[in-house]
């Protein structure tokens, strides 16, 4: 019985803590809050969308990660999650779907054709995603097994736990948007 | 491979023949389907009297395409291919023209399914359809600047910066 219904919770963040009061720093809280609440648009075009189909099945179940609601509206989503060949005609249409996103954002691009074109070595496919938008993980594998898509969340998990709340005003980051041409 | 019907396929030769004599360049048997060769002037005509033909109707256009062979003297060319839906007959017309001289006539009047075939040979060819009511891309990004399947362009995208030479053996 008890084994059955254990519960895991997530470890608290480093901080001070006394009769009453639990004192850290508000960065740490949100990373916390946040890794363990993303919420994907799946920007899914070919195979590596049916792997990631794979990935929230309850065999390998994203949901474990605190990702049980898919979003399907850029505007309530955290991380984009790009799987499958992006056609250089779709390439303005995806970076239209990443500016939609409200900050923070993170993208993830699975699979060899949204990393760098994959065997689409031709005129008509966009040579990866990062072309058009700023990534933060890639997903090698063509396509990569749900296992590969999991280690690509928690490495995106870990991004997000440990991001400063003050990266996305830094000169840096307007900058690198900028090189894309995003506002 | 298609069942051929041997009395409408020497019918269509026949009337091929009496209706447009000379420009039918060439008339051959290609595996499965008679092939006719025809001017590119008469094309929309041609099309026309197979549909209205009372014992032929051709009247379902099952594809049309275009082609480059670079190494011929009218190196671009179209290709029907008509279905005879009532004889279960399918023929291939095919109609060749230079570079300098790309426009043929569109079959947008006859068959208006011809409307985005057209677009997508104008897409990858560059063949201009005289005729065709709305002759843009249909399929590559709006403002390419050139006709991709030409056999003038490297395969290879020249802007992929991983692909190392000594990686590929060359």
């Amino acid at each position: 019985m008890d084994s059955d219904n254990k519960i895991t919770y997530v470890d608290a963040p480093d901080g001070y803590s006394g009769s009453g009061f639990f004192a850290t720093s508000i960065d740490k809280a949100i990373g916390l809050a946040r890794m363990n609440s993303l919420w994907p648009l799946p920007f899914a075009t070919s195979c590596c969308g049916i792997e990631f189909m794979a990935t929230m099945a309850p065999h390998y179940d994203l949901a474990r990660f605190g990702m049980e609601r898919l979003s399907f509206s850029p505007r309530q989503s955290d991380l984009l999650m790009v799987m499958g060949t992006i056609s250089k005609k779709m390439g303005p249409i995806l970076q239209e779907v990443y500016v939609q996103m409200a900050e923070p954002r993170w993208v993830i691009a699975v699979g060899a054709c949204a990393a760098s074109g994959g065997l689409f070595d031709t005129y008509s496919v966009l040579q990866g995603i990062d072309r058009v938008i700023p990534v933060d993980v890639y997903v090698p594998g063509c396509p990569p097994r749900p296992e590969q898509i999991i280690n690509g969340i928690i490495k995106i998990q870990e991004l997000v736990h440990n991001e400063s709340g003050r990266r996305r005003n830094s000169p840096e980051y307007k900058e690198l948007l900028a090189t894309y041409g995003i506002e | 491979m298609f069942i051929i019907n041997q009395e409408i396929v020497d019918l269509t030769s026949e009337k091929l023949r009496n209706r447009f004599g000379e420009d039918i360049l060439a008339d051959e048997m290609q595996m499965d389907m008679p092939v006719y060769t025809v001017k590119k002037e008469i094309i929309g005509e041609l099309l026309r009297f197979l549909y209205d033909d009372e014992t032929l109707k051709y009247c379902f256009l099952t594809t049309l395409c275009g082609i480059h062979y670079p190494e011929s003297n009218q190196p671009f060319g179209v290709i029907y291919h008509l279905h005879s839906l009532e004889n279960n007959q399918r023929i291939r017309i095919k109609t060749f023209t230079t570079l300098e001289d790309i426009a043929i006539p569109s079959a947008t009047a006859v068959f208006a399914a011809a409307n985005w075939m057209e677009r997508e040979a104008y897409d990858f060819y560059g063949i201009l359809f005289t005729g065709h009511p709305n002759l843009k891309r249909i399929l590559n990004v709006e403002d390419m600047d050139y006709f991709p399947m030409r056999k003038e362009y490297p395969l290879e995208d020249g802007t992929r910066e991983d692909k190392h030479d000594e990686f590929f053996g060359r």
